[in-house]
């Protein structure tokens, strides 16, 4: 063990971390707001609106996010169109490549768990919500959606989770996250324990972050799911 | 077709599935055996599965495979060398497979863990009354009962690892992506192969969840759906 190279490069590993922390939000943070309109038309009696997001998820669902974000970061260069068009200034960037596809991916398993979310709703509560007059927009902004996010966050943390081990695959397009940083150190000094255990150990301590941070949201916002000593069955 | 580039992207495909299938049956192995460490009596093994699924799961796949992929090599050879033996030189498929078995093999564990929980205990008890040795309810009564429970979970981690399968071309496995990243080096087209690919992929879970799906209803047979 050559634990004073790691400590060399430990603040290379700030910037990886930097890096991968500040991917991860901007994409929850765009493929969250995209996710909730999507699963309100996933959910949709109308054919129209349902169907084309079930294909949406099933096709970004269906394919390894490797290939997606390839797809975006050197398979759009090969026309001309793209690259003498104003948009060529974003997609020869990796940031944005990375950016966009970790958003079109994440989206897509969101707007599945948040559909599955809004449809495990109690007939009761949208009864209830019909006969104080709510409909449309009232009645997903007040009832439908605030109940079902909640019924969503465990998954949602799983799905969060997922995404931050996924950043890693930014490594492969020039960006430099906690994995290009891992894979640096190994090439130019060929540790390969120390540089990628160091890695796994940064992953593994926000992956726990993340998991308590739900925790405390879950404790927050499904309080009234909690088991109680005094509980009857329902 | 593709540039003539079509049959060197199928033994690509070949690949794939190979490593899938492979990996796929090596963490079948991982999982039963972490699952049965879980479940047992034994302090010792149910330690030691917990710090297997717990240290898997809070790391990425692709920093794992470079870890155990890499470091897995030279850890061996700085045995064989405390041992007098000779290098040994592990290929990489096999290298490769044995990664993402390991890692898959965690999600495996818990998989079947639950699945097996889910069998009703009298199923077993019954088995150990008629003088069964518990071997024999193990195999013949728990965990064929279990495989119903199983599959929704099993399916997942399969699909998962399909696309897990991607990841191989950066340990340098010669996989579709890898050759999809060749061809277009060549042909300067880069989309339309890794377009192929995508579609591949997407034929290949399809089929997948299509086949599963006959698998869990021949599993349910005799067993009654709740009706709303």
């Amino acid at each position: 063990m050559q634990w004073h190279i790691i400590m060399e490069s430990l603040p290379l590993y700030v910037d990886g971390i930097r890096t991968t922390l500040v991917l991860l939000f901007i994409s929850l943070a765009s493929s969250f707001v995209l996710s909730v309109p999507l699963a309100v038309a996933r959910v949709s009696p109308n054919r129209w609106l349902s169907k084309p997001v079930w294909f949406y998820t099933y096709v970004l669902r269906g394919t390894p996010l490797l290939v997606q974000l390839f797809i975006l970061y050197h398979g759009l260069a090969q026309f001309e169109a793209v690259r003498e068009s104003v948009l060529w200034v974003a997609f020869k960037n990796a940031w944005f490549c990375a950016w966009l596809a970790f958003t079109l991916n994440s989206t897509a398993y969101t707007t599945e768990i948040f559909a599955g979310a809004l449809k495990a709703t109690a007939i009761g509560e949208i009864e209830a919500a019909r006969s104080y007059g709510l409909s449309g927009f009232k009645l997903y902004s007040r009832i439908l959606l605030p109940g079902a996010l909640r019924r969503a966050l465990p998954q949602y943390s799983n799905e969060v989770v997922g995404l931050m081990h996924a950043t890693a695959i930014a490594s492969t397009v020039t960006l430099v996250d906690i994995t290009r940083v891992a894979r640096d150190v190994n090439a130019n000094y060929l540790l390969v324990t120390e540089s990628f255990g160091v890695a796994a150990l940064i992953y593994f301590v926000l992956t726990f972050t993340l998991v308590g941070i739900f925790k405390l949201l879950e404790r927050r916002f499904l309080r009234h799911l909690r088991p109680q000593s005094s509980a009857t069955a329902t | 077709m593709l540039y003539g580039y079509l049959p060197a992207i199928l033994e690509g495909l070949g690949l794939t599935l190979k490593v899938s299938a492979s990996s796929l049956a090596i963490a079948c192995v991982f999982g039963l055996v972490g699952a049965t460490a879980k479940l047992s009596h034994s302090r010792a093994a149910r330690w030691s599965a917990e710090v297997y699924t717990t240290l898997i799961r809070g790391m990425p796949e692709l920093v794992l495979m470079l870890l155990i992929f890499y470091g897995g090599q030279i850890g061996i050879n700085k045995l064989a060398e405390s041992q007098g033996w000779e290098y040994i030189d592990i290929p990489p498929f096999f290298a490769g497979v044995m990664t993402i078995g390991f890692i898959f093999g965690a999600y495996l564990t818990e998989t079947f863990r639950g699945a097996i929980l889910a069998v009703p205990r009298g199923q077993a008890e019954a088995g150990l009354a008629f003088a069964l040795s518990p071997r024999v309810v193990m195999w013949r009564i728990v965990l064929p009962q279990m495989v119903r429970h199983a599959i929704p979970g099993f399916a997942n981690n399969w699909l998962i690892m399909i696309k897990a399968s991607a990841l191989v071309s950066i340990i340098g496995l010669d996989d579709m992506v890898h050759r999809a990243g060749l061809a277009a080096a060549t042909t300067r087209a880069p989309f339309t192969f890794y377009m192929a690919v995508a579609l591949i992929y997407l034929t290949l879970t399809s089929i997948s969840i299509f086949v599963l799906s006959r698998v869990e209803a021949r599993y349910s047979v005799g067993v009654r759906r709740v009706e709303f």
